[in-house]
């Protein structure tokens, strides 16, 4: 197959072979950053929790005659009302365990905090999200104990919804343990959860436990840096996250609303969110994401399917064009299989060329984005691959007019018109 | 003549219905998915109050010094208590309100019905006539009232018709956390998106389906203790427990917004603050030198992020699909155009001007654009609708279809299309009449 005459015929069509030549670029770049940002979006989505996600639920409710908690008998007496509502839950039949908590994997709420090792450490060693529960909170959220312990009743306190505590035990994540111990050996040791308090001591590593922001909104802490504290905080609202035996989440879900009311009906339990299950709250929490990973898929198929579409109309145009070329060519004895290698052959050229273009457009595309939107790198391999994809279908789409080509008679070589 | 070129128009784009479709779907998708993008960017970044917002300011004061700043060296988003009621109480700009979210119970009067929660804010007097909130009966409160921490409500539309039945309830009252309210005003509708006037504090940056159904003075909610539903920053912990100890802490969780109405009035308000943190230093409070911010209220939302990356990085994506199909288009144009060199070269010979060939291949142009544009609305009329499934619910319920982006639309389609139809209608225009005469 000489290349030179090729490229001598596409030197007559110019305009054209620019045209699909950028055509391909554009769709390269486009599709090469769409099909990345597709893909961190389901990396993100896919993430573990820690938790055992299915037969959880969380209950949000607020009291209407709750003391303000800026004292501690009235701490005392908010405590008293957790504590109650926490036995009427235990007490139904469909469920399996109750913590209270203060937030969950997911919801998008909660506190972060930077910890220290040393207690005259001026910058904290690494910020992690806060958690709180009681005895029950590692069954009840399905969390995965690698070392030590869990909290005992014992180990559990109450404070006031603000008051500054000091657990004397902790559990932390793995990631925790291991920013702060690279060496493994973080259980047994103390560290400080504010400048100038008494130590905690780590009694406990779960392996993995999300912080409760999903898009790395607060302060970039990273994913799975948490903490829990044994602590009931006392406050006129409350959250109960609850365990379902196996199969019975929409009975208790509705059995822990009437109890709850059936203990104290001066509350607010809303009626949408006031009870609702851990699924429910990570499609919530990723509709975001998904929803743009829908979005660049919709572009990328539309893009494709016009280029395709393109790549056809204009080749069937040259076809047209050159019928008397492809005649001569065929009475001096190109085979069919010939002239469709021609076609194929010109339009892995033009598509190469604009393929070039179009990684450099992707690549400079990525930076810019990097520098203006927080997105990342561009991997090699997504650029490989979806160059490999747009020839491909760059030569699929010439299939048709090609074929077209193929099947010109040698004949009109000798015709005039 | 134009006549003349819409019915050759026409014509030749019936003789290849192929190609016309597959041009009219290209303009057409890709029109709609930059509109359906555009439609969403639209109403997370415009102004929530356009005749107002360059005269709007939101203060920042540094209350935590070199220890409490991260590593942009920006002094907190939100005022603490002593602060917000200092600026509050010197009153320096024309109109002003601290503000802080909360979320109280309501008691309904029928003992059979649960309390429900509902949202709102504390804030000032002066929050009404600053921010030009509509009402529909009454008004806002006097200053007075706030100095006397008067128990009255302005409520929202939506609270009014659940608990009054739509009725004036000017001067009727309302159970908010066991203590009787006063209605002294009902709104309009009245949700600017973003919630502008406190930002940090909303959800969602700032994006809330439902408006706000209760304003109190803010002295009254902080003296029965009704506690911020906010999020508060903390350089170090209060030392009092419970709503009290925030108060007196120097947390951040006061939004403030003031009023000034020309470029002499802002320059008084900023070097009233720097003598605010220039006192505070002196007396000992601050160890600092002045490390204060007070940006307009388009300066302010841009700081915060307020339009999220992905609304802006799926615009972009979507202007990218735009152009994929311009190119595509102008090709598909290049080779309708081009096939036609005899009849292009017939009309040259015949005496036409290259102009009378621009035109007549600019309107075929600008009939696929139309024809695309019209597609365009079908499909953008789709995304739209089918933005909800996409986006998360707040954000996606202010994507609306609109006349003024509906016309959008069509002008787009038909632009683009000319565009993309003026390199091959120059091609053809450039056709050598005498060439395509010979007979071959």
């Amino acid at each position: 197959m000489k290349l030179h005459p090729m490229i001598s015929a596409l030197r007559k069509h110019k305009a054209g072979v620019i045209l699909i030549a950028l055509q391909i670029a554009v769709t390269l770049a486009i599709v090469c950053n769409a099909t990345f940002i597709i893909g961190q979006r389901i990396a993100r989505v896919n993430r573990p929790t820690g938790l055992n996600e299915s037969d959880l639920f969380l209950i949000q409710q607020r009291w209407a005659d709750a003391p303000n908690g800026n004292d501690p008998a009235s701490v005392e007496k908010l405590d008293a009302m957790q504590r109650d509502d926490l036995a009427v839950l235990r007490k139904l039949p469909e469920v399996a365990s109750v913590t209270p908590v203060r937030a969950l994997p997911l919801t998008n709420n909660g506190s972060y905090n930077g910890i220290y090792l040393k207690p005259d450490q001026q910058k904290a060693t690494t910020e992690v999200a806060f958690y709180t529960g009681d005895e029950q909170i590692l069954s009840t959220l399905g969390l995965r104990l690698i070392a030590g312990r869990a909290f005992t009743a014992a180990d559990v306190r109450h404070v006031g919804f603000r008051s500054s505590e000091e657990p004397v035990a902790i559990i932390v994540s793995k990631a925790v343990a291991d920013k702060l111990y690279p060496h493994g050996d973080a259980l047994g040791k103390a560290i400080y959860l504010d400048i100038g308090t008494t130590p905690s001591t780590i009694i406990g590593i779960v392996e993995r436990l999300q912080t409760p922001h999903v898009g790395g909104a607060d302060g970039d802490v990273p994913a799975y840096n948490s903490l829990i504290e044994p602590l009931r905080r006392d406050y006129h609202r409350t959250q109960y996250a609850v365990r379902a035996k196996p199969g019975h989440e929409q009975a208790a879900m509705r059995a822990a609303r009437k109890a709850l009311f059936a203990a104290d009906a001066l509350r607010a339990v809303d009626d949408e969110d006031g009870i609702r299950t851990f699924s429910d709250i990570r499609a919530r929490a990723y509709q975001g994401d998904i929803g743009m990973a829908v979005l660049m898929g919709v572009v990328c198929l539309i893009l494709l399917g016009i280029t395709a579409l393109g790549i056809v109309g204009l080749t069937s145009f040259w076809v047209g064009q050159r019928q008397r070329q492809i005649g001569v060519r065929r009475a001096l004895g190109a085979r069919k299989q010939d002239i469709l290698r021609y076609f194929q052959a010109e339009n892995l050229i033009i598509a190469g060329g604009g393929a070039v273009l179009g990684i450099v457009l992707a690549i400079s595309l990525n930076l810019w984005l990097i520098t203006r939107y927080e997105m990342d790198r561009l991997p090699v391999t997504y650029v490989l691959v979806c160059l490999l994809a747009v020839l491909v279908l760059g030569q699929l789409a010439v299939l048709v007019p090609a074929r077209r080509a193929s099947n010109v008679p040698p004949v009109v070589a000798t015709r005039n018109v | 003549m134009f006549g003349y070129y819409l019915e050759l128009a026409l014509c030749s784009l019936k003789r290849s219905p192929g190609l016309t479709a597959l041009m009219v779907l290209a303009i057409g998708f890709g029109v709609a998915a930059s509109m359906t993008t555009y439609s969403v960017f639209r109403a997370v970044s415009g102004d929530p109050i356009p005749w107002k917002s360059s005269q709007l300011f939101v203060p920042q004061i540094d209350m935590w010094g070199p220890t409490g700043r991260d590593a942009t060296g920006e002094p907190p988003t939100a005022l603490d208590y002593a602060d917000a009621m200092a600026l509050m109480r010197d009153h320096r700009a024309k109109l002003q309100s601290a503000m802080y979210p909360i979320s109280p119970l309501v008691v309904p009067a029928d003992a059979g019905k649960h309390p429900f929660n509902i949202d709102g804010h504390a804030v000032y007097s002066e929050f009404f006539p600053m921010l030009d909130v509509p009402f529909k009966y009454g008004g806002g409160w006097s200053a007075q009232d706030d100095a006397q921490r008067a128990p009255v409500a302005v409520i929202s539309g939506q609270l009014n018709d659940k608990l009054f039945g739509g009725a004036n309830s000017v001067g009727k009252m309302l159970n908010i956390e066991g203590a009787d309210y006063r209605v002294v005003g009902v709104l309009n509708r009245w949700n600017p998106q973003p919630r502008f006037y406190d930002v940090v504090n909303t959800d969602s940056g700032g994006f809330v389906s439902d408006g706000e159904d209760v304003f109190v003075p803010f002295q009254r909610a902080v003296a029965v203790g009704m506690s911020t539903a906010g999020i508060d920053n903390c350089n170090e912990s209060p030392k009092e427990a419970g709503f009290d100890g925030l108060v007196h802490s120097s947390c951040s969780w006061i939004a403030y917004m003031v009023e000034l109405d020309d470029a002499a009035a802002v320059t008084r308000y900023r070097n009233y603050l720097d003598g605010y943190a220039g006192e505070q230093q002196r007396v000992g409070r601050f160890n600092w030198a002045p490390n204060n911010r007070l940006r307009d209220l388009p300066a302010w939302l841009d700081y915060l992020h307020v339009v999220p990356s992905d609304t802006k990085v799926s615009l972009l994506v979507a202007l990218g699909l735009l152009l994929g199909c311009l190119v595509n288009t102008a090709g598909l144009l290049l080779a309708k155009f081009l096939r036609r060199s005899g009849e292009i070269g017939v009309r040259r010979a015949l005496g036409a001007p290259r102009s009378a060939l621009y035109a007549q291949f600019l309107t075929e142009a600008g009939v696929v654009g139309a024809a695309g544009g019209v597609l365009g609305l079908l499909l953008t009329g789709v995304g739209v609708a089918c933005v909800k499934f996409v986006l998360p619910g707040d954000i996606a319920t202010l994507a609306r279809l609109d006349p003024s982006l509906l016309m959008l639309t069509l002008l787009m389609s038909v632009l683009v299309t000319l565009l993309s139809g003026l390199y091959p209608a120059f091609r053809a225009a450039r056709v050598q009449p005498a060439w395509q005469l010979k007979s071959n």
